[in-house]
Parts: C-alpha cells; sequence; structure tokens
C-alpha cells in the first residue's frame, strides 16, 4: 500500500483537532496509509512573508526535506494555507537553483537537504484522486440524503496555482459530496475569501467578509457549509457568533470539514470524528444520515 | 555609474522569488480592484497602489493599509490579465515597509507578524494563546469580552491547549534560522 507523508499543521493540534480527528479515521477507513512527518514545524500560514522571504521558504523546505528523508513521494496537507506554502516553496525549489542553494545552505545547519522532488497534494485531492469517487460510493452506510451542502472552496486549495482545470468554477468538490449521497448547492461565494488572518488584524473587515458568505449559505437553504481548510472552518464557525453581535443577525448554520461529512456517510461514530467539538452545533447534520 | 533606483525597481527587487513580478506591465484595467473581497477596507484599491509604485509615489504607499488589508486570496493574481502576483507583491510591499519601519500607526499587521516569527524561532510550532496579545486590545473593551468569551468556548471544547509545543530538534531548527536573519546566540 501506498504510504504518504502527511504534513497536519499546527491547526490540527489545536482549533482543528476535528480535522485530524476525521481525517485519521476517514484515511483508515479508505486504506489511505498516512505517516505523520517526524519533528514537522509550523509552515508560517501567511505571517512569515511580510517577515522575510527566504526564511520563510526555508522554513517550509525544513518540512520537505523531512518528508523528502523518508523516501516517500507524496506530501499531504490538509490545510490549504500549509498546502499552498509547500506547494509553491516546491516549485521554486525545482525552478531556481539560486533559490535552492541559499535555502539548503540554510538547512545543512540542520543536517537536512531539500530537493524539491515531492508532490504536493492537498488531503481533498487524494481522497478524490487516488482512491477515487467509485471507491469510495462503494463503502457509503450512510448517505447524506437530502442534506443541502454548501461547498466551501475557500481560496488556497485552488489558487495561486493557475493550472487547475477550473480556478473560477471548479466541480470537484460538489462531485465529492454528490458521492457522499448529498445535494451539493449552486454556492455562489464559493471561491471568495473568508478573510483568513484578518480576523485577527482587521477584524471588522473579516467579519464582513465571513457575513458574505454566510448569508449566500443562507440564501441557498444550506444545511451545512463544508470546509477544506482550519482558517475557513473557524472563521465560518467560531466567529459567527462575532457576526451575529456585529451585524445584528441570527446566523445558527453549522460548518464542516468535508472529511467529517465523509466519516459520517461512511458510518463512522461521530465522536470519532470529533464531532461536538463546534460552538455552532453540528448535531442537526446527523439526522440526515441516522 | 551611480543611479538610484527607482521605487518600483526596489519593490521587484524584494520579490526574490518570483523574480521581481511583472509590476511594469500593469495595464490599469483594475480587475484587481473589482476581483478583491478586502477593497473597501483599503485606502487605495490595488489598481492605484500599483498606479502610485509606477509613479514614484513611495510616501503615499507606504502610509496606506491597503498592502496590510490583504488577505493573501490570490483572486485578483489569477485573474491578472498582465499576469502580476498582485497579492506576492503585497507581500513585497509588507517586507518594505517594514524594514523601513515606515507603516501607517495602529495597525494590527505589522506587530502580529513579528510576533508570530518570534513564537516560531523560539519553539518551532504555533500556538494561538501567545499570539493573543498583539490584538485583543486592539477593538475596545466590547472586543474583549468577545474573545475572552470565544476564547473560553473553545478550550471547554477541547480545541484550546494550555501549554505551547517545542519541536525536538529546536537547536538545530534554530542554528537553520541563524543562517537567515539574526537571533542571537544561543544561550
Amino acid at each position: 500500500m501506498k504510504q504518504y507523508a502527511y504534513y497536519p499543521g499546527c491547526s490540527l493540534e489545536s482549533l482543528a483537532t476535528s480535522y485530524n480527528l476525521s481525517t485519521l479515521e476517514v484515511a483508515q477507513k479508505l486504506g489511505v496509509d498516512l505517516k505523520e512527518i517526524k519533528d514537522w514545524n509550523c509552515c508560517g500560514a501567511t505571517a512569515y512573508f511580510p517577515v522575510d522571504e527566504l526564511l520563510a521558504h526555508t522554513l517550509v523546505a525544513r518540512n520537505l526535506a523531512l518528508a523528502e528523508k523518508d523516501g516517500l513521494s507524496d506530501f499531504v496537507a490538509p490545510c490549504s494555507a500549509c498546502y499552498k506554502n509547500a506547494y509553491f516553496t516546491n516549485s521554486y525549489l525545482k525552478k531556481d537553483a539560486d533559490l535552492a542553494e541559499h535555502i539548503n545552505y540554510a538547512l545543512e545547519a540542520d543536517g537536512l537537504h531539500v530537493n524539491g522532488t515531492m508532490k504536493i497534494r492537498h488531503l481533498i485531492e487524494v481522497f478524490i484522486e487516488d482512491v477515487g469517487l467509485d471507491e469510495i460510493e462503494k463503502k457509503i452506510t450512510h448517505p447524506l440524503k437530502g442534506l443541502r451542502v454548501a461547498p466551501y472552496y475557500g481560496c488556497q486549495l485552488l489558487r495561486p496555482r493557475k493550472d487547475h482545470e477550473n480556478v473560477e468554477n471548479p466541480q470537484f468538490f460538489e462531485n465529492l459530496l454528490s458521492a457522499l449521497g448529498a445535494e451539493s448547492l449552486d454556492y455562489p461565494s464559493k471561491t471568495r475569501c473568508c478573510g483568513g488572518s484578518l480576523i485577527v488584524t482587521n477584524r471588522k473587515a473579516a467579519l464582513d467578509m465571513v457575513q458574505i458568505l454566510l448569508q449566500d449559505a443562507v440564501n441557498r437553504k444550506a444545511d451545512v457549509i463544508a470546509t477544506t481548510c482550519p482558517m475557513c472552518n473557524v472563521n465560518l464557525e467560531v466567529y459567527q457568533n462575532q457576526v451575529n453581535r456585529e451585524f445584528g443577525t441570527q446566523y445558527s448554520i453549522p460548518v464542516m470539514y468535508f472529511t467529517q461529512l465523509m466519516g459520517v456517510a461512511l458510518g463512522i461514530k461521530p465522536g470519532k470524528l470529533g464531532i461536538g467539538k463546534e460552538l455552532v452545533s453540528g448535531e442537526p447534520v446527523l439526522a440526515f444520515a441516522y | 555609474m551611480d543611479t538610484e533606483l527607482s521605487f518600483n525597481d526596489e519593490i521587484a527587487n524584494v520579490m526574490y522569488a518570483t523574480h521581481g513580478n511583472p509590476i511594469k506591465d500593469c495595464l490599469q484595467c483594475g480587475t484587481c480592484s473589482g476581483t478583491c473581497p478586502a477593497v473597501e477596507f483599503m485606502d487605495h484599491t490595488p489598481r492605484v497602489i500599483i498606479g502610485l509604485i509606477r509613479a514614484g509615489y513611495k510616501d503615499e504607499v507606504l502610509a496606506s493599509n491597503t498592502f496590510w488589508s490583504c488577505a493573501s486570496c490570490y483572486h485578483c493574481s489569477v485573474r491578472c490579465p498582465a499576469g502580476i502576483d498582485i497579492a506576492d507583491m503585497m507581500y513585497a510591499l509588507k517586507r518594505y515597509s517594514m524594514w523601513k519601519g515606515q507603516h501607517q500607526e495602529g495597525l494590527i499587521g505589522p506587530v502580529f507578524s513579528e510576533s508570530f516569527v518570534k513564537m516560531i524561532v523560539n519553539s518551532g510550532r504555533s500556538f494561538e494563546p501567545l499570539l493573543a496579545p498583539t490584538y485583543i486590545f486592539k477593538n475596545g473593551p466590547q472586543g474583549l469580552v468577545q474573545e475572552a468569551q470565544t476564547a473560553t468556548g473553545l478550550m471547554l471544547k477541547g480545541r484550546m491547549p494550555l501549554l505551547p509545543k517545542k519541536i525536538k530538534g529546536l537547536k538545530k531548527f534554530q542554528n537553520m534560522v541563524r543562517r537567515i536573519i539574526p537571533i542571537g546566540e544561543p544561550s
């Protein structure tokens, strides 16, 4: 069985523990062998680049080097920000010998060397492309019949890559949700930004951006918003209450990781998927499967 | 020959990995500004910022909050017909303004970034509670109460660890960092 280098990222050990739990459960169920990279460090999210570009790339490259050392070919990140950082540092390493030399000079002090030879994958790609929708569908025991899901891609899962099949109107998330038996909605703001780290650096702007996403989901009568990134999930879920106070709204819409929805449909017990850790209860979603 | 770099070239120089990015190819079409989800919170739209950079209005650019309002969603970058990675350019402006120590007062962004990097250099991992002081006092007493309530909720749900994590190979990790930025000698 193929083994993948798994890079959980910092959020999956704190705010997004349910993403980590559900990822590991679903992976096991689907026969995807995730091997956690030993002693990985924070990838920097969006906060290193304003300080030093070379440092930002080097910190990402350290994780790539650790994964390369394990002799694995695929680097898998469930967080879109980690994924985007790994994807681009890796591609620059291949294209830019000068940058690679600078990075490797620094890595040498940590006893490491990076080649940029790994294939960088987001977790959702691994499930869709490597396991395949047919295979997933075969294992569904609790189809999410009648569940109206807003598929929220967010930003960095798709951008700034330009080589996606369709960066403006992708369909793969919808297809996955359909395979789970759910009703995938035409969600117009599916690739609109949630505000990311602006939630701490410019709260007003971020709450405004989150409000648009929530209203859009409500307009489509969504039962749940499905996410592929811990940052998006936190902004939409944890800050829903603060949006309500700011705008005088009464949103109470569950937000779940796509892996949690997969897990429910695959018959994994909700507690094992971290369901129950939300501030906006995800309980209503379960009624569709059971 | 002694030539002074234009502001345009200085910014291009702090975009190392993207080889300067073709800022000079901007056609001022405004696709970036029309795309940006944070544009209404910016002093100048992204299109105007590029125009100001091209025209050499350094002080106006550095005094604006535009690049600190960018959420790095890269929507402008994939749509730009001239192929400019505008979000990356916003990062370059952040770096430039931090190096020069010249940015709008009262912004959380620069302080947050600096604290974040310090935290990573000290532990190798990110830990939200250590970053909180950089922003929780900035939104008034009501904002502080809301943040405290949110944090309590998260803690009760087991989503906020009480102790920061450290990577095992921290010493060697810091030696690696030392080859790029000065962080003092090992203690």
